[in-house]
């Protein structure tokens, strides 16, 4: 490409927000930056921000929808703290976002959109470019609507879908501004409408005319490079948390040699693993979309009774109508996973934002003593492990897990170093064929090391037996309401659950062990607690993390790695829930950083608050 | 492991558990009727499973020497379902009552039925809540005096014939706990059926809820009120025949038989695919008072959802090929680093 007497300047990172209305299709504007930048070979991360409603009124704060990406030529762990550059379609997604701008960050608005109606839409008086609050910024104005019905005057399309293209516009100029080749974007476009080879041509001469404006307008006289990221080598694909956990969930099923039920209710942000399981039933995928959530949970104990790996999966309201079914896969002592796909609650709270509100309710929702393992993915491209290891869990002990990821995990998106696959471990089932004892078939004498039950399967002669919620007896499995016998049976399945310690990985400790101050996490705050330890560690502040992937039990080393510390700090997005946890199970002196905002942790945030209570 | 007979005895169903409903319960008869039908249905009991939700009927699989799932109220058809699509092998069998049915789990049984899963859902209808010891049920009468009305009910009943037929059943029937062979007829019928089945039971609860159905069992009243549906035949019923079922502008009537000509009598046909006369039948009485319908309403074939849910399976394998790991994990795209 040529370049014009334009300097290119090499920059080890970028951050970049697309903000427009939920119509003017920013989501895939970022994700064709991102595709293409993880193909060029940056490391990345984002981070979608969409309204919960599908189309909210136009040109109001309340529709905006964005997405960030940050683009980095080393190993990072988030999308960014503050934007560098923010992509602005119309007054209110300026509005909605510009106080997030990174001090002399790049502004390029879409000039066309800010009429007066607009501007008075979004909540300003007076145009914001005339009144001095853009100071600060390089701004730059470009006239997306004119030149995108320009540039498709040639086509014989209605307005409206002229004027769709103008998001092409600003990923041409934002390609031509960091030195992204178009190839990628372009093979995407024909082939996603291969069948529309107009919209197509349309959709390439925008994206084009984006680009060629960037190369001849004066204004944009420097352009930027991130180049590629030293990444551990391997094969990678960018993945997000939601496909992540489906095909995590695949592989546990295919590498257990069952097939996979999948029970569902739509609801957001939890319905794309749905969308995505439904897309592979070449693998013997089940999937049910349940006329209700207890349906959804109810078929999958179903399934599990005859031998699937089941699977129901749902975001916080529908884990709560969930509750007496998953009590029941506890007391019949049958393997289900549950995911629960964190939003912010209470109620249909924000169902588009993430919060990590629901790990009590994980713990302890349910009626009756009824501990359970709770497992929770740290990452987009963790899921597909915590997945996994959520059904090694339920099928070795024959226990209902539930799997926690949020909306920051499920929609955001990172490169995942693909394992390979026949390196997987096999997963263990306690199915059984024959007899168990020379008088007969005792469904609940247990495994000596596990203390599963064996798994009977319909359809196995001789092995008929009856399972239900009310108590049961050790061994014959059949009703009881002997006092003794419930006794044991409440703590059998306790300690069914807490011997589980033994058999997950270990706590690990990252930065400087020998710190006073341990920052302990669990879930998706993952990515902005390292980041912020190693901040702290560069600066030559001694602090280290460890991070939970197991909520119950906790990894048997646990303690030891508390007792190291002097000070232990729980970041968490909600009101110190985990705090509680391990301040009631180490009785520590821990302290919280809390945030329910809807929003999730900066590393620079983090890096502040740590360092503020190191330094008290 | 040995080839297991297809006819069994009836004990060979009987599980070791001692059978605890009520003496004189209505439930004993239908259990006995089950179990003798079982013996003879020619599936093997290892491929039989039972499913219930909450309830005296709840307590049916702990007395079935099959497979059985003993769940939460009202979720039974749900349960079911899973095991039904999970392994299309089984014969599964839904017990349940009228307020697990119909109250807390009315959303599951209409989806059920309307998905043609292929269960068989037996709903014992004792019209009173018996395990909670006597409250109003769903199918309870208006003016109901129970120990949560003791001024009477001030609910319309459901009528489950209608509702299962409104739900789109493809196997709708009713029978009476007392009527064994009529039950062991049904139950035929229901096993034989692809897709769903619908059963509603008359079962007295002799303790709350005692001879609810007495004009259905007594003899001085049976015969008067006993309209026997069988397909292929005329619909007359009283003492000689005196009484007859027509439908005229569509609705079923009840008329003496010596009114009308013979041709106007309707003839029973279950397999009507227009559910509309099965509706209005069902409409003839509205609990088991005066005359009532028993029976098989309606037996209409259609695509079951285990068998299509399968079939897309199938064809998703036949068009892309049994599911490889290797290739899921890189079909987004990849770059190489090294």
């Amino acid at each position: 490409m040529e370049m014009e007497n334009k300097t290119v300047e090499s920059i080890p990172a970028i951050t970049i927000r697309f903000a427009g209305d939920s119509g003017d299709g920013m989501q895939l504007v970022g994700t064709r930056f991102t595709d293409t930048s993880a193909i060029f070979g940056n490391d990345l991360a984002t981070l979608p921000a969409f309204p919960a409603e599908i189309r909210a009124p136009q040109g109001t704060i309340a529709g905006v929808s964005s997405f960030q990406v940050q683009i980095a030529d080393f190993d990072i762990l988030t999308p960014g703290d503050n934007p560098d550059v923010l992509v602005a379609m119309n007054p209110a997604a300026l509005k909605a976002h510009l106080h997030d701008l990174a001090p002399n960050g790049m502004l390029i608005l879409n000039e066309d959109a800010f009429e007066e109606k607009n501007i008075t839409k979004a909540g300003y008086k007076v145009d914001p470019r005339e009144s001095g609050e853009l100071d600060g910024y390089r701004v730059f104005g470009v006239p997306m609507e004119k030149l995108t019905k320009e540039a498709l005057e040639e086509f014989d399309l209605p307005g409206r879908a002229v004027l769709r293209s103008k998001n092409m516009i600003a990923l041409g100029l934002i390609s031509w501004t960091f030195n992204r080749p178009l190839e990628d974007t372009e093979n995407w476009i024909n082939d996603k409408f291969s069948k529309l080879p107009d919209i197509a041509k349309a959709n390439i001469k925008a994206l084009k005319t984006g680009y060629n404006f960037g190369i001849t307008v004066e204004a944009f006289h420097h352009t930027y490079v991130v180049e590629k990221a030293s990444l551990p080598p391997g094969e990678y694909t960018n993945i997000n948390g939601n496909i992540g956990l489906s095909w995590g969930l695949i592989a546990a099923a295919k590498k257990a040699d069952l097939d996979l039920f999948y029970g569902s209710y739509p609801i957001t942000p939890a319905s794309d693993i749905l969308h995505e399981l439904s897309k592979h039933k070449n693998f013997n995928v089940i999937t049910f979309q349940a006329e209700d959530e207890i349906a959804a949970a109810a078929a999958s104990v179903g399934a599990s009774f005859t031998g699937k790996l089941a699977v129901t999966g749902t975001s916080g309201p529908g884990l709560a109508l969930k509750s007496e079914t998953i009590s029941l896969a506890l007391s019949a002592e049958l393997p289900l996973v549950i995911v629960n796909v964190q939003r912010g609650g209470p109620s249909t709270g924000l169902p588009t934002k993430p919060e990590q509100s629901d790990l009590m309710f994980a713990l302890y929702g349910r009626h009756g003593e009824s501990p359970l393992p709770v497992v929770a993915a740290k990452s987009p491209s963790h899921a597909f492990y915590a997945a996994y290891e959520a059904a090694r869990i339920a099928l070795k002990y024959m226990t209902p897990v539930i799997l926690l990821s949020d909306n920051y995990v499920a929609t955001g998106s990172e490169p995942w170093n693909l394992p390979n696959i026949k390196e997987l471990n096999n997963l263990e089932t306690n199915i059984i064929t024959k007899l168990n004892t020379e008088d007969g078939f005792l469904p609940f004498l247990r495994n000596v090391d596990t203390f599963a039950r064996p798994w009977a399967l319909p359809g196995t002669p001789g092995l008929e037996y009856r399972v239900g919620g009310l108590e049961k007896e050790e061994g014959t499995g059949n009703v009881s309401y002997d006092a003794a016998n419930h006794q044991y049976m409440t703590d059998m399945r306790a300690w069914k659950i807490s011997n589980i310690a033994n058999d997950i990985d270990k706590l690990e400790i990252h930065g400087d062990e020998s710190a006073d101050t341990l920052v302990l996490g669990w879930g998706s705050t993952y990515g902005g607690i390292t980041q912020a330890v190693n901040r702290l560690n560069e600066k030559g502040v001694k602090v280290a993390s460890a991070h939970f992937v197991h909520l119950n039990p906790f990894p048997d080393n646990t303690l030891e790695v508390i007792s190291k510390f002097k000070q232990v700090i729980v970041p968490e997005l909600n009101t110190g829930q985990l705090l509680k946890l391990v301040r009631e199970a180490f009785l520590v002196d821990a302290r919280g950083i809390n945030k329910v905002s809807g929003e999730t942790f900066t590393a620079q945030e983090l890096t502040d608050k740590i360092e503020e209570i190191i330094n008290e | 492991m040995s080839k297991v007979p297809v006819t069994y005895k009836r004990t060979d169903m009987q599980s070791d558990q001692e059978v605890k409903w009520c003496p004189g319960c209505g439930d004993y008869t239908i259990l006995a009727s089950v179990q003798n039908f079982m013996a003879e249905m020619g599936i093997s009991k290892e491929k039989i499973v039972f499913v219930s939700g909450i309830g005296c009927a709840a307590r049916f699989p702990y007395y079935m020497n099959t497979y059985g799932v003993h769940s939460i109220h009202g979720r039974a058809p749900a349960v079911a379902t899973g095991v039904s699509v999970s392994n299309p092998d089984l014969s599964v069998w839904v017990v349940s009552g009228d307020g697990d049915s119909l109250s807390i789990g009315g959303n599951h049984l209409i989806h059920a039925l309307r998905k043609n899963v292929n269960i068989k859902i037996l709903m014992f209808n004792n019209q009173i809540y018996g395990l909670t010891k006597g409250q109003y049920s769903p199918t309870s009468e208006e003016g109901k005096k129970t120990k949560s009305s003791p001024f009477g009910s001030v609910e319309m009943p459901l009528n489950p014939m209608s509702l299962a037929i409104g739900a789109e059943a493809s196997f709708v029937a009713r029978s009476i706990d007392m009527d064994r062979d009529l039950t062991a007829g049904i139950l035929e019928e229901a096993k034989n059926h692809k897709g769903s089945a619908f059963v509603e039971i008359y079962q007295n609860c002799n303790v709350f809820n005692d001879k609810a159905f007495e004009q259905l069992t007594n003899k001085e009243t049976k015969v008067a009120n006993r309209i026997n549906l069988v397909h292929g035949e005329k619909t007359v019923f009283g003492e000689d025949g005196h009484k007859a079922v027509v439908i005229r502008n569509g609705i079923a009537q009840i008329v003496d038989t010596k009114d009308v000509d013979e041709s106007e009598i309707y003839v029973h046909n279950i397999h009507e695919e227009n559910p509309s006369i099965a509706f209005s039948l069902s409409r003839l009485s509205h609990g088991p008072y005066g005359p009532t319908p028993l029976g098989v309403f309606r037996k209409v074939q259609r695509d079951t959802f285990t068998e299509e849910v399968h079939g897309q399976i199938d064809m998703a394998k036949e068009q892309k090929g049994e599911g490889e790991l290797d290739k899921l994990i890189r079909s987004l795209g990849t770059w190489d680093v090294s």
